[in-house]
């Protein structure tokens, strides 16, 4: 309920300063770290509305300690749901490994509840409801865990300004945020959100014993549309077994018409 | 040959229309090895048996929006031992188009229908390829069907006319598992007079409500699973003949997922020969998250019933499951499964060991093992009692 408080008190103040650069002038003062973090985070997530549907590949790159590699290749179907308290949806298909090529996600993903999903058995044609509540679990064996691939929105979690410091060429608001949704595998992240574009630059996660577990860089960012900036490059290093994951996006498109119907347990079967 | 023949005759018939970028040949070889420690009921059986199969998969998109596709597997396996084993089959052959909220597919084609892990007792359209799976029952062969899908709001509807009906695959007499008499397919009869291309029909409702999914389905035509009756072959052996009847079933299954709960129920009522007869099956799985270095354990609790009660043609008439698998989460996708199944009626029991991993990118290994204990010769799985099995297979993928 507070948040939701401070959350109208933030929009209030957003709609009366009627901009959103994210100029240090316009935000909330440092002395409120909470309403300074959470309109930043609001401010990014605003920069991105209106993205519609979008198709993409996406290459993982698994990495050992001992350096052995190995590689997964997924198809992304991706549809904003612009209602209240709905989640965007994603369907995600296997190109390899081939034992599990045609095997596809299902994810309606909830503000409020537990995200709905269904997997996609192509050998035997089955469709399964499954459970979400693995949120902490590691996704097809990468450093990657369902929550991280799951969409960012800012009601999933509370926030609080720490600083602004330089991260790279460019300067980064520095936020910790807490996952406020279920089971999640970690007790605070911390975010580095750069000030002219707002786009998330890098992530550090906190395990539940509160240990610095893994760190995420997000680069090679590129503008589609001219508004709607992807990262293609996510390096997730975990700190604690010396393993790491390397995410690489290509083949970007918006707005190609998926509608609600591409994403139902129905449309499943007919994944490729 | 047969399979590398099909394969060339799927591409050919595929790259006829196709461009390179809109089609996908995907494929593999599974060659496999079986020890049975058993000795065996008869002695044309024998203790090991090696066999390959092979599948392909050819996909095709096109049109508007790539809105139609075409696609083709076919499936062959070579056994060393029964030639029954060594057979093919058109897994799926069919051609697809999406408009709006309907599709219509037309061809041999495969689905699924239920919910539960242990037994598929709703699952009716597609016959079960025996000879594939012989205990688990879960590999199905191709159905020669037309399909029309809506998909509304208010849930999904399918209709479907099944012109021709496959019979079950059974092993030969050199086969293993297999039942102490041989099955003798060249015997089969029909109830209909128009045998095998006795035209079925199907429609089937399905929807998600919140925490639910469920359907509700009415199958009316040839049954899938025939009535074996001791006969005399051509040869004067001592055999059973298949006999398919035509039934008229309708059934429900339905799934509530509650956090890592989930709860499950399927069954059916079923009409045949002037019998009515209900089976039904149900119940719980739960997922501990994140055991150790990230690992998975599910347990899987199920029951089944069937009104009939001790048959030959209903294994499960009274019967309990569980199972645990262990998904390791790991990069080669580790996982490892145990069942057992008892039987509350006569005190019968069955095991199933099965562990998998992926070795280097295109290789997946498994280890399978079936066993039976405490089996009476009254129980319906007697007759493959002593054919309990260790199976590896190591499948390449391309």
């Amino acid at each position: 309920m507070n948040r939701l408080v401070s959350c109208v008190k933030v929009l209030g103040a957003v709609l009366v300063f009627g901009s959103l650069q994210a100029r240090a002038d316009t935000l909330p003062p440092e002395s409120s770290p909470v309403a300074r973090g959470l309109t930043i985070a609001m401010m990014s997530d605003e920069r991105d509305e209106g993205w519609g549907d979008a198709k993409a590949d996406m290459k993982m790159v698994l990495t050992n300690s001992s350096g052995e590699m190995s590689e997964r290749a997924l198809r992304f179907m991706m549809l904003e749901r612009p209602e209240a308290g709905s989640g965007n949806w994603s369907l995600m298909t296997f190109d390899k490994p081939r034992d599990i090529e045609g095997t596809a996600l299902l994810t309606h993903s909830s503000l409020k509840d537990a995200d709905d999903q269904w997997l996609y058995l192509p050998a035997v044609k089955r469709v399964k409801r499954i459970s979400s509540s693995n949120k902490a679990g590691a996704f097809v064996g990468s450093e990657f865990a369902f929550e991280d691939f799951s969409t960012q929105q800012v009601e999933k979690f509370s926030y609080k300004w720490l600083r602004d410091e330089s991260c790279g060429t460019l300067t980064c608001f520095v936020i910790e945020r807490v996952p406020t949704y279920e089971a999640s595998g970690y007790t605070r992240e911390i975010v580095w959100i750069d000030t002219e574009d707002l786009q998330f630059r890098k992530i550090d996660y906190y395990d539940r014993k509160n240990t610095l577990i893994k760190t995420l860089t997000l680069s090679d960012y590129k503008l589609y549309e001219n508004k709607f900036w992807r990262p293609l490059a996510l390096d997730m290093v975990n700190h604690e077994n010396g393993k790491a994951t390397k995410l690489v996006w290509t083949a970007y498109e918006f707005h190609t018409g998926l509608n609600k119907a591409d994403f139902t347990p129905a449309a499943l079967e007919r994944a490729r | 040959m047969r399979q590398l023949l099909l394969c060339a005759c799927a591409t050919a018939l595929l790259s006829g229309t196709a461009q390179a970028e809109e089609l996908s040949l995907r494929g593999s070889i599974i060659p496999e090895i079986r020890y049975f420690p058993d000795s065996a009921s008869n002695a044309r059986q024998d203790s090991t048996d090696l066999s390959v199969a092979g599948e392909m998969t050819g996909k095709y998109f096109f049109g508007d929006n790539d809105n139609q596709s075409i696609v083709v597997t076919p499936f062959a396996r070579w056994d060393q031992r029964d030639h029954r084993r060594t057979h093919y089959d058109l897994r799926e052959a069919r051609y697809g188009i999406v408009m709006g909220d309907w599709e219509l597919r037309a061809g041999i084609d495969k689905v699924f229908w239920g919910v539960t892990e242990a037994v598929h007792l709703v699952d009716i359209v597609n016959q079960v390829d025996v000879i594939e799976d012989p205990i688990k029952q879960e590999v199905r062969l191709g159905q020669p069907m037309v399909r029309l899908r809506t998909t509304q709001d208010f849930g999904t509807f399918d209709l479907f006319v099944l012109p021709y009906f496959r019979e079950r695959t059974y092993p030969s007499a050199d086969g293993r598992p297999a039942t102490d008499i041989p099955v003798d397919t060249h015997m089969t009869s029909y109830e209909s007079n128009r045998d095998e291309r006795h035209v079925d029909a199907a429609a089937r409702y399905s929807h998600t409500l919140g925490d639910v999914d469920f359907g509700v389905a009415y199958f009316q035509g040839t049954g899938r699973d025939p009535i074996l009756q001791p006969a005399l072959s051509s040869s004067g052996d001592l055999v059973l003949a298949p006999f398919y009847a035509q039934i008229k079933q309708a059934s429900f299954d339905a799934q509530a997922t509650k956090g890592a709960w989930l709860y499950k129920a399927e069954g059916y009522w079923r009409d045949e020969l002037n019998e009515q007869y209900e089976a039904v099956t149900g119940g719980i799985e739960y997922t501990f998250y994140s055991l150790f270095n990230g690992s998975d354990l599910g347990v899987v609790a199920e029951y089944a019933l069937d009104s009939r009660g001790l048959v030959a043609r209903a294994p499960y008439q009274n019967d309990g499951f569980v199972a645990l698998r262990w998904t390791a989460n790991d990069e080669a996708s580790t996982t490892l499964l145990g069942g057992t199944v008892i039987d509350a009626k006569t005190g019968a029991m069955g095991f199933r060991l099965k562990g998998e991993r992926r070795m280097s990118e295109d290789y997946l290994v498994s280890l399978e093992a079936y066993g039976f204990a405490d089996v009476p010769p009254r129980d319906p799985v007697y007759n493959i009692a002593d054919d309990g099995y260790v199976q590896l297979r190591v499948a390449r993928f391309f």
